[in-house]
């Protein structure tokens, strides 16, 4: 036959292979040719619309799965805008996979109680809406995993997102967001994406929400426009303000800064402190304070660390500019100093959650750890720690990196405080196993140090540069002298939570609490 | 033991007990605790509030008691502090 460019192909071919001759127009999902200007084509042939033309267009139904990410964390606007949203549009049943909730999001007890939300997928749950869950409120368990483990079960298909609703700080008219405004004047931004990557990767349908259209193209981008199916303009996507309230507050106590300058001296005394290191802080006061008495003992000794991981905070990029961390891996960003850094400096860099922990990946950032300082709000006899449900048997935590990084790191140190007020926080047995006891190596507390029997070898480096030393045993029991023994919470039978490890299987879970 | 007036002693903070006593129509020592730990400590930090007020004479008394994760010796502290108030400074230490 002859073709459309008069060629003549043999009919035979399209009988032996199945492809077809070209014919111009018959193919509809072919962009048609345009002579408009870039501009024009911009402003006219985008994937900017409104939001309940987005909502029918990726087909959304009763009983699917939708996604956020909590870069905004306490500041976090899109749950509560798009939950609102789909109420009126009258939808039911769905599920919400966020990467964590927290405070701000107590409007969702109401999308509960009317049926719009019936089932939760989440790192943490804080505030009323945890109060409200941990009472009983929703007949399907909430299912809490860890940002590495939610990250794998996205990415092997256990996770399943129909439609993923992700606020960026700015977007072009085609989808390529980011976390800030490159080259451009902030409106609110909120630093790296990278729970949100893994999202856009993922999903089926994506819908960015974004209250700062910038001309294509907005790079560099931490979504890039192929993976982004419509683009919906809004007021505010989140408050900057509010990220670094709460967890990640810079402490003044003296209990935290004790058992931040011993860590310090744990990482100097345990082998792990060499020119090249790597290391990654948690989000709670003492583990953060950890970084600036590290950082006497790096310039004393003229040690750099090779990269820093995680929740990246303003302690870090100070000392990624002063040139003693030469590399930074950054998948949320904990405050606006941070989010400057990951705009302006060139190895500070984003990464996507999978890449940061993936409990199946030799090349996940957590697993080149050395060093990692996590706190806990509780830690047992076994080294077993719970951040997520409160001493009052009430969630009001998130497991955030917890586990992946304790399992991924050479040496995992805790810090705590023995007693918050008259909780121990050292006790015969944690209320909620997050991170099991084997994946963790020292305990620092402000009436000593505790080292897992499993690694004698690090007790022996301690003892030698004489640090106060104990046993986890004589902690427990120092810390129940102070508290008297407790009474025992009291729980119903009914599981308001599962508590998953990494790969998803089940390491614990929560029931309800009565009053 | 006979109260002149109401006794108060302790603060609202983190890690205090706030402790106020009345003379009551009630019979015995009747406490009120509001308590940020209370599933777990209430009934002990009750029964300290009560051995100490024992221990400081008093009868007939409602105390209210404010707690927010005090230690038993604070309690202790706040309690017979609050009743030395409340005595008009007849209390024997």
């Amino acid at each position: 036959m002859i073709n459309a460019v008069k060629r003549e192909i043999p009919e035979s071919l399209f009988e032996k292979t199945g492809l077809k001759p070209y014919v111009p127009g018959e193919n509809e999902k072919l962009l048609p040719r345009s002579t408009e200007t870039f501009a024009e084509r911009s402003k006219n042939n985008n994937k900017i619309t409104s939001f309940e033309e987005a909502v029918k267009a990726v087909g959304l139904k009763d009983g699917m799965t939708i996604s956020f990410h909590h870069h905004f964390r306490d500041g976090e606007h899109v749950v509560n805008y798009v939950l609102g949203k789909l109420a009126e549009m009258g939808y039911k049943n769905l599920s919400v996979a966020a990467s964590s909730l927290t405070n701000v999001h107590e409007p969702m007890i109401e999308h509960i109680k009317n049926g719009v939300v019936t089932h939760i997928e989440t790192s943490g749950l804080r505030g009323k809406l945890a109060n409200a869950i941990s009472h009983g409120l929703m007949d399907d368990p909430v299912i809490f995993r860890s940002h590495g483990g939610r990250a794998a079960a996205i990415a092997e298909g256990d996770l399943h997102i129909d439609v993923a609703f992700l606020g960026a700080s700015s977007c072009d008219p085609y989808g390529n967001a980011n976390g800030y405004t490159a080259g451009g004047e902030e409106t609110g931004a909120c630093g790296s994406l990278g729970y949100a990557r893994v999202d856009a990767e993922y999903a089926d349908k994506v819908i960015i929400l974004t209250n700062n259209i910038v001309a294509f193209p907005n790079v560099p981008c931490a979504i890039p426009a192929k993976q982004v199916d419509y683009i919906v303009e809004v007021e505010s996507v989140g408050d900057p303000a509010k990220i670094s309230s709460g967890a990640t507050r810079f402490t003044k106590n003296p209990h935290d800064l004790l058992i931040a300058q011993t860590a310090a001296d744990v990482i100097e005394a345990s082998g792990y402190f060499y020119d090249g290191f790597s290391m990654q802080t948690g989000s709670g006061g003492a583990s953060l304070a950890v970084t600036r008495f590290l950082r006497d003992k790096m310039i004393a000794k003229d040690i750099k660390c090779g990269f820093a991981l995680g929740g990246i905070t303003a302690q870090i990029t100070s000392m990624h500019e002063e040139g003693l961390v030469k590399r930074i891996l950054d998948v949320q960003t904990f405050d606006s100093v941070a989010a400057e850094s990951v705009k302006n400096n060139e190895f500070h860099h984003q990464i996507d959650a999978v890449s940061y922990a993936s409990p199946y990946d030799k090349g996940s950032a957590q697993n080149q750890l050395d060093v990692v300082i996590l706190s806990a709000l509780e830690i047992d006899v076994d080294f077993n720690v719970n951040v997520l449900l409160g001493s009052d048997g009430v969630i009001r935590g998130a497991i955030g990196g917890h586990p992946d990084t304790a399992a991924g790191a050479a040496l995992t140190i805790i810090t705590a405080p023995l007693m918050r007020g008259r909780l121990p926080t050292v006790m015969k047995k944690v209320n909620t196993v997050i991170t099991p006891g084997w994946d963790v190596d020292v305990l620092v507390t402000d009436h000593g140090i505790a080292v897992n029997p499993a690694r004698p070898e690090i007790e022996e480096r301690l003892r030698g540069a004489g640090l106060p030393v104990t046993t986890i045993e004589a902690l427990q029991q120092e810390a129940e002298r102070l508290s008297g023994v407790p009474d025992d919470l009291p729980f119903g039978d009914k599981v308001v939570a599962v508590v998953t490890y990494r790969d998803g299987s089940v390491i614990d879970v929560i029931k309800n609490i009565k009053d | 033991m006979k109260l002149e007036k109401n006794g108060v002693a302790g603060t609202l903070e983190s890690g205090d007990i706030m402790v106020e006593i009345r003379p009551s129509e009630k019979q015995g020592i009747n406490v009120e605790l509001e308590s940020t730990v209370a599933n777990l400590f209430g009934r002990q930090i009750k029964q300290v509030i009560i051995e100490t007020a024992e221990k400081c004479g008093l009868e007939n008394v409602d105390i209210i008691a404010n707690d927010k994760g005090s230690l038993d010796c604070t309690i202790r502290a706040r309690v017979t502090t609050a009743a030395l108030r409340a005595t008009g400074g007849e209390f024997k230490w």
